[in-house]
Parts: C-alpha cells; sequence; structure tokens
C-alpha cells in the first residue's frame, strides 16, 4: 500500500484507434496540490479524462486510496470521491446558478455547506437566479469551481481554470484555490499560466507526447525555468 | 337559435371541445416524445403503440379482473412503463451513440410488433370501454351540454401536463434531466447515475403515453390501430412545436387540436389533413418549429 | 454505410466475380417464370425495383424516407386510372405514374429537406399520411375500393400483356432498366456528391455545393423510380388502392432495404424478395405478417444493421484485408 490518496500506474489511454497517453504514472498524497504542466497535446486534459473515466478505452491502474477505479462506471468514479471540473466548464444553460451549484449529489460527508461556498463566492449567491450560461466567464469558472465543494469529494481535478480569464480574476482563483488548501483539499491541477501554479503547487509532473517525463518539488520550479521553457517552448 | 359565420354555435363549441379533447392527446403525446427525444436522441415511434397498450390495459383488467378506472388509471401506466423499461434495457441501449435514425427503426418495429399481436389476438374493431359511473351524463354549461367525462379529459390532461412540466422544471430529478439533456456525460462525471436516468425517462414517457391511453379508452374506443394513427399526426404536432421546449409541446398540442375541431366546422372536407398542412405551412415559414432551436 | 458499390470498383477480382454473379442471376431472371409463377415473380421485381428507389436516398444521400409508399402508392393510382379511364396505353400509363411521382417527390421533397436527420423521417411520414387521407377523400381513387379491374392492355399497341410471359418479360425489362439507372446515378458526379454530402454535408457546403439542391435532386429520382415501380404493379395486378399509400407500404419498403443491405447495389433486391417470399408463405399459415415484420425489424437494427448483403460483403473485405 503505498501512501498516494490518488494512485496512477502506467496508464495508457487511446481516443479510437489513436493511443494517446504512453504509461503515465502519478501519486499524489492526502492534501497536496499537483499541477501538470506540458504543452498543448501533451496529454493533460487526456489524463484527467481518463483518469474520471470519461474517456473509456484505457488500461493501467487507477486507485484511489486504494480503491480500483478502472472497472467502474462514469458516476461510480464521481462517487468514489473525485469531483472534476472541465476545462470548458460545462455551466448548463437549462439550470440558473443555485441548479448548477446544487447538481452534483453528495458522494460523502465533509463537504462544504452552501452558506460556507457562498461565503467564498459572494458573487455566486448575488446572482443564484440568474441562468447559468449568462455568467461571466470568470463567475462561470467560479462556479464550476464551487460546484465540486459541496459534495465532500476527496479530490478534485482541476482543469486550466485561469484559461482566457482577466488577471484579476485570475488571481481570485488563485486566492480560492490557496484557501481550498488551508481546509486541506487535495487538488490535481492542469495550468499553462506558471506564475498562477507556483502559487498553489506543491509539485509539478512535466508531460510530453502522452508520457511524464519529470517530476519535481514546487520549489524549484524557478530554477528550472531553462529546463521548462525547452520542454513548452515558451 | 344563435349562430356565429352561418354556423349553430352548439355545433361550433362542441367542435372546439372536440378539438380541445383531441388537443389533450396530442399535448400529452407530443410532452412525452419531446422529453424522451430530449435525453435519449430516440423517436419513440412506439409512443402511439404504448398509449394503445394503456387503453388495451385497461380493457383488459376490466373484462379479466373486474379492475375498473381509477385503480386502471394508475396500474395501466405502471404496467406500460414497466415493459418500456426492459425494452429500454435490453434494446434501445445498445443504439446510444449510433445514427438516431435506429432507434426510430427499432421501435418502429416494436410497434409493429405490439399492434399485430392486438390485432391478432382482439381483431381490428374498437371495443367499448364505458366511464366510470362517476364521470357519466352530462352539465349544461349554459351555451352548451358537456359530457362530463369529456370535461374531465380535457382537465386531467392539463394537470398531467402542467404537472410533468413542474417535474421536469422544479425539481431535482428534473435539474438532471435538463442538465443531461445537454450533456449527459459531464452529469454523470458528477456522480449521476445517467445509464438509470435514461431507463426512468424512457418509462415515465412510456407510462405518460399509456395513462392518455386510459383516459382515451372510453371516448375512442379501444383498438389496436389507435396508436399509430394518432403518432403520426403528434409526430406534426412535434414538428410544428419544435422539440426544444416542453411548454412549446404541450401548447402547440392543444392549439392544433382546436384548430382542428374548427376546421370540422367550416370546412370538414379539409379537417384530417388541416394538421398536415399547418406543418407545411410552419416548415416553410420558420423550418426550426415555432419554439424550436435549429441543431 | 455503402461500402459495396465501391468496394467492388476497387477489386478487379471481385469486379468479375461480381460481374460473373450477375450474369447468371441475369439467367435465372430470363429462366424463372418457367418455374415459378409469374405473379409472384412480377410482385418480387415490382417491389425490389421500389426498394432500390429507396435505398437511393436512405443508401447515398443518408437521407431516411417514411414516406415513400406515397410515391409508389400515388404512380399505382395515376397509371391505373390512365388506363382505365382514359384508355392509355400501358406504358403511357407508367410514365404517368412516374411523372405524378416525381411531381409528388418536388413537393414533398421541397418541405421535408428543411429539416434534418429524424426531423426529416417524420416529415416525410406526415406529408405522406396526408397524402393517403386525400387519396381516401377524392373521387378519382374511389376510396375503400381503389381502382379495380385495370386492364393490362397492348404495349404501345402491339404486344398482349394478357399473356403472363409477356406481361413478366415487360416487367422484367422495366425493373432492369429501373436498376441500372439507379446504378448510372450513383457512379456518376451527381452521385459522387452526394455521398460527398452523406459522409459529410457541412464540409459539402463549405465546398461550395448547394446541398439542399443535390438532395432535392435525388429525392425527385427516388421518388420518380418508386413511381415506376409502382405504376408497374397496377398494371401487373390490375388494381391500384389504399393500402399501397399507406405508412404500413413505407414501413415495409425501409424493412426491405434494411433487411438486403442500406446502401448496397443488390441488396435491397435480396431484401425485397425475402420479403415478398416470406409474405407469401406465410398467407397460408395463421401467424399475423404485421408481428413477423416487426420483429425482422428488431432482429436487423440489434444485431446486422449492414443487412444481408452489406454483411457478407464486410466478411469478404475482411477476408480479402486478411489474406492481403
Amino acid at each position: 500500500m503505498s501512501n498516494s490518496l490518488l494512485e496512477v500506474r502506467g496508464l495508457n489511454a487511446w481516443y479510437g484507434e489513436s493511443h494517446v497517453l504512453h504509461g503515465v504514472d502519478l501519486d499524489i498524497r492526502e492534501g497536496e496540490t499537483v499541477t501538470l504542466l506540458g504543452r498543448n497535446g501533451a496529454g493533460k486534459t487526456t489524463t484527467l479524462r481518463a483518469i474520471m473515466g470519461i474517456l473509456r478505452r484505457r488500461e493501467g491502474v487507477i486507485r484511489l486510496r486504494g480503491q480500483d477505479l478502472l472497472g467502474l462506471p462514469l458516476h461510480k468514479v464521481a462517487q468514489a470521491g473525485i469531483g472534476y471540473v472541465p476545462e470548458e466548464r460545462g455551466i448548463f444553460a437549462s439550470l440558473n446558478v443555485a441548479e448548477n451549484l446544487t447538481l452534483p449529489p453528495i458522494v460523502s460527508d465533509g463537504g462544504m455547506s452552501l452558506d460556507e461556498i457562498y461565503t467564498l463566492f459572494p458573487n455566486l449567491h448575488e446572482r443564484r437566479t440568474s441562468q447559468g450560461t449568462k455568467l461571466s466567464g470568470g463567475e462561470q469558472q467560479m462556479l464550476a469551481i464551487a460546484r465540486v465543494l459541496r459534495t465532500g469529494a476527496r479530490i478534485i481535478l482541476l482543469d486550466e481554470p485561469t484559461e482566457g480569464l482577466a488577471p484579476v480574476i485570475v488571481q481570485r482563483i488563485g486566492d480560492v484555490l490557496v484557501a481550498l488548501k488551508k481546509r486541506g483539499m487535495t487538488i490535481l491541477l492542469v495550468e499553462q499560466n506558471f506564475r498562477f501554479a507556483k502559487k498553489v503547487a506543491d509539485r509539478f509532473y512535466l508531460m510530453e507526447d502522452g508520457r511524464m517525463v519529470n517530476s519535481f518539488p514546487g520549489h524549484e520550479l524557478d530554477a528550472r525555468m531553462d529546463e521548462l521553457h525547452e520542454v513548452l517552448g515558451v | 337559435m344563435s349562430t356565429i359565420f352561418g354556423i349553430p354555435t352548439p355545433a361550433l363549441y362542441g367542435q372546439i371541445l372536440i378539438g380541445l379533447i383531441n388537443g389533450s392527446f396530442y399535448a400529452m403525446l407530443s410532452l412525452g416524445l419531446a422529453v424522451i427525444f430530449g435525453l435519449l436522441r430516440v423517436i419513440n415511434f412506439a409512443h402511439g403503440a404504448q398509449y394503445m397498450l394503456g387503453a388495451f390495459a385497461a380493457y383488459l383488467l376490466l373484462t379479466y379482473l373486474g379492475i375498473g378506472y381509477w385503480p386502471a388509471l394508475i396500474l395501466a401506466p405502471v404496467i406500460v412503463g414497466a415493459v418500456a423499461i426492459v425494452i429500454e434495457r435490453f434494446m434501445l441501449r445498445r443504439l446510444y451513440g449510433l445514427d438516431p435514425l435506429y432507434g426510430l427503426l427499432l421501435t418502429f418495429g416494436l410497434a409493429l410488433i405490439m399492434e399485430g399481436a392486438f390485432r391478432h389476438w382482439f381483431g381490428a374493431a374498437g371495443k367499448p370501454y364505458a366511464p366510470p359511473a362517476q364521470l357519466t351524463g352530462a352539465v349544461n354549461l349554459g351555451f352548451m351540454f358537456m359530457p362530463i367525462y369529456r370535461g374531465w379529459v380535457v382537465i386531467a390532461s392539463l394537470v398531467v401536463c402542467i404537472g410533468t412540466w413542474l417535474l421536469i422544471e422544479k425539481t431535482r430529478l428534473g435539474a438532471y434531466l435538463r442538465s443531461a439533456t445537454e450533456n449527459a456525460t459531464l452529469v454523470q462525471a458528477f456522480g449521476v447515475n445517467v445509464p438509470l436516468l435514461l431507463t426512468l425517462t424512457y418509462g415515465l414517457g412510456a407510462a405518460l403515453a399509456a395513462l392518455a391511453g386510459v383516459l382515451a379508452a372510453p371516448i375512442y374506443q379501444v383498438s389496436p390501430l389507435m396508436g399509430t394513427n394518432l403518432i403520426i399526426i403528434v409526430f406534426a404536432v412535434v414538428v410544428v412545436g419544435g422539440m426544444g421546449s416542453i411548454l412549446g409541446a404541450i401548447v402547440t398540442g392543444y392549439v392544433l387540436g382546436v384548430l382542428e375541431g374548427l376546421t370540422k366546422v367550416f370546412y370538414p372536407e379539409a379537417s384530417s389533413i388541416v394538421i398536415f398542412v399547418i406543418m407545411a405551412i410552419v416548415l416553410l415559414v420558420r423550418p426550426a418549429g415555432l419554439f424550436g432551436r435549429e441543431e | 454505410m455503402a461500402v459495396g458499390t465501391q468496394y467492388l470498383a476497387e477489386q478487379p477480382k471481385l469486379r468479375t466475380t461480381s460481374l460473373v454473379i450477375g450474369g447468371i442471376a441475369l439467367a435465372a431472371l430470363l429462366a424463372a417464370p418457367f418455374f415459378l409463377y409469374p405473379i409472384f415473380l412480377m410482385s418480387i421485381l415490382c417491389f425490389a425495383l421500389f426498394a432500390c428507389a429507396f435505398n437511393l436516398l436512405i443508401g447515398y444521400v443518408g437521407l431516411l424516407s417514411f414516406g415513400h409508399a406515397a410515391f409508389f402508392g400515388g404512380a399505382a393510382y395515376f397509371t391505373a386510372h390512365a388506363v382505365k379511364v382514359w384508355g392509355w396505353e400501358p406504358l403511357a400509363g407508367i410514365l404517368l405514374g412516374v411523372a405524378g411521382a416525381a411531381g409528388l417527390g418536388l413537393v414533398i421533397g421541397f418541405l421535408a429537406i428543411r429539416r434534418q436527420g429524424i426531423y426529416f423521417s417524420m416529415i416525410t411520414l406526415a406529408l405522406s399520411q396526408m397524402f393517403a387521407f386525400i387519396c381516401l377523400q377524392v373521387p378519382f381513387t374511389h376510396g375503400e375500393d381503389g381502382i379495380q379491374g385495370v386492364p393490362r392492355g397492348h404495349l404501345l399497341g402491339v404486344v398482349d400483356l394478357n399473356e403472363p410471359l409477356a406481361m413478366y418479360y415487360v416487367t422484367l425489362a422495366i425493373f432492369l432498366f429501373g436498376v441500372f439507372a439507379i446504378w448510372r446515378i450513383v457512379n456518376s458526379p451527381f452521385g459522387n456528391i452526394l455521398k460527398a454530402i452523406r459522409e459529410n454535408e457541412r464540409r459539402a457546403i463549405s465546398l461550395g455545393y448547394r446541398v439542399d439542391r443535390y438532395k432535392l435532386g435525388a429525392f425527385v429520382m427516388s421518388a420518380a423510380l418508386a413511381g415506376l415501380a409502382g405504376g408497374t404493379k397496377a398494371i401487373v395486378f390490375q388494381f391500384a388502392t389504399l393500402t399501397d399509400v399507406q405508412w404500413q407500404m413505407s414501413g415495409e419498403v425501409i424493412l426491405m432495404t434494411l433487411l438486403g443491405g442500406i446502401g448496397t447495389m443488390i441488396g435491397p433486391i435480396v431484401g425485397g424478395g425475402l420479403v415478398i417470399a416470406l409474405q407469401n408463405y406465410l398467407a397460408a399459415y395463421d401467424f399475423p405478417v404485421t408481428v413477423l415484420i416487426g420483429i425482422i425489424f428488431v432482429i436487423c437494427v440489434l444485431l446486422f444493421r449492414r443487412g444481408i448483403v452489406g454483411e457478407i460483403l464486410e466478411l469478404m473485405k475482411r477476408k480479402a484485408k486478411g489474406a492481403a
């Protein structure tokens, strides 16, 4: 038994016929924030989708606290305690803000109460009766994150939460993640924005062509900038 | 005797009432079709057959078990819903993700089987089914005599339609349904058992059709082909209303029923085709349907 | 769906094989009336042609029409009326049926192509039902009785079609002409554009094709050929009734095509033959035909969506791949 909350071993995945993940290994300990770095198309989002089981054709091992997730249908993966915040945010147009927020069923005790969530995101409280997709991009991202905090999920998968958002909003989301970390939430983050990721990440994984090529602790980020520039091409 | 446009008013009101009753069935059936299509992406051709099964269930319950109208109003939808759940689990489920045409063809085949079998066992002729004692007779509304049962059908169907609408718009189950209609995978990724939701939705849609069938039994008689001829008209109703909006499906059903009734008064020869003509006009003017979104 | 024709064209060996099979089939068709009832064979030919016409639309444009009975049955009425009441020569009567079906196809197709996918199917069904109601009410169709006792007459005033063999060979000629026409359409530049639309409609639009016109063109051709089958049937059976315009008939032609193989050249012929033979066989028993048709539908959709011919072609393709 490893002491990982989420443990991924030799994960392979396919989109139809094309082989997109080649033996991905990943460990996330309880309370840790881990960030996946990599170019577009390196397989970061795919890794999240494969862990969730949205991408069905997979081989390898995915365990949450020792429980095997690979054979489970999608909804059982969520019920096992993983919260998912997709890149496209996935706010439903036919639901208002409050309905969007309360849509995911509670999977275990220990989630945040609605009051706590509204304290963390006062905007959402103000706009709780608006149609979900009428919110601004930043508010939609807040809603997408807020949505998985109620459920008592042990770990949340967060896909590019700052993409396309104004610096002020990015700052707000950063504060939210720091607050979540303080509460002991475990987070797997996919992020292109280094500065943002540095603020919250305990460890980094670097992906290239569907493989993990490196991993290092958060404080080494600055020292490794040259290496990162090479791999990420930025 | 008073007249409007040369038509005696009692005849006019009578036809409007018949139109409202037909419209009640159009509304209930197109509502079920729209809910099923929204989530499962299947046009349920068997919807008419399920309506027929509902009526037959009531008839058989009465004839063989002596179970009357009121219990049948609950039992028939439960039976037909259960059959539908089996169909979804073992057949429809295999077709998700394929071209929606296959769902249409499968349910068409199922409709043929159900109708063919009932026709074989019970013949094509209609079987009378008496309305319950509490709803027989007529009331004088001042401007016309209205058979009580017909008034009951209009009210009951309104209650059913509004109830279904509230279920979808105002409850947690409805929120699952609406969100899964938009993006079923994501809803499942939040931990909602979407496969079960699909099964229940199909069962509920079929139960709704069966309920309409029981309501219809005392008015139209019970016959194996009562559903198919109706479902084709309901398809036209659905094309006119568009399937994007539940409320749109309901309103379109009633309005087209009344228009059909009025046509019967003013130009009876066209009454059987008027809904199709309206569909053609809507296609020319607003191809997406009155309440529809172009997909 | 349409693995058949293209694949055959790419495989010279198979092409020879299919030519040989075609030759044998033709010989069999020529000899058949000496072994089987001509009326039974003619029924198969008419319905097989109907199914081929229907397949032109579903197999090569991807449009599922649920209203093809209107063209088949409508043409039967037009032909029957022209021959019986106006005393037209049979071929002219059939041509009128074809023209009438094409006209109907233009109207129904124009409305139906305004929506896509499943809506297209519902619209064609609704409009054909409307046509069936009209047929029930207008005087010339004689309502529930239909047009009975249509004389077969003399083809071009010469060949006596009351002679079963003569009628058979004329029907066979019409059938072969229809199938050849479909083959030509499918393998023409026009047919290639249709297939491109079926594969990816948006792409075809972005390439500058006026997709709606192509769809409508294919719809009218399919309707006209269904009319050819229906008109011929009116002469062969000497009547035209409501049965041929009702939705059940639209369902039957879908089944024939699905069973044989959507998008294959000979699938609909095989499917048509099988369904007619089955109905003929069942007529002697108590088992309800509708139920059986429904069961075949369900089995086809669940287990072999490519149809009989489609599955065989797929098998051959896999074998060829394995050998290479």
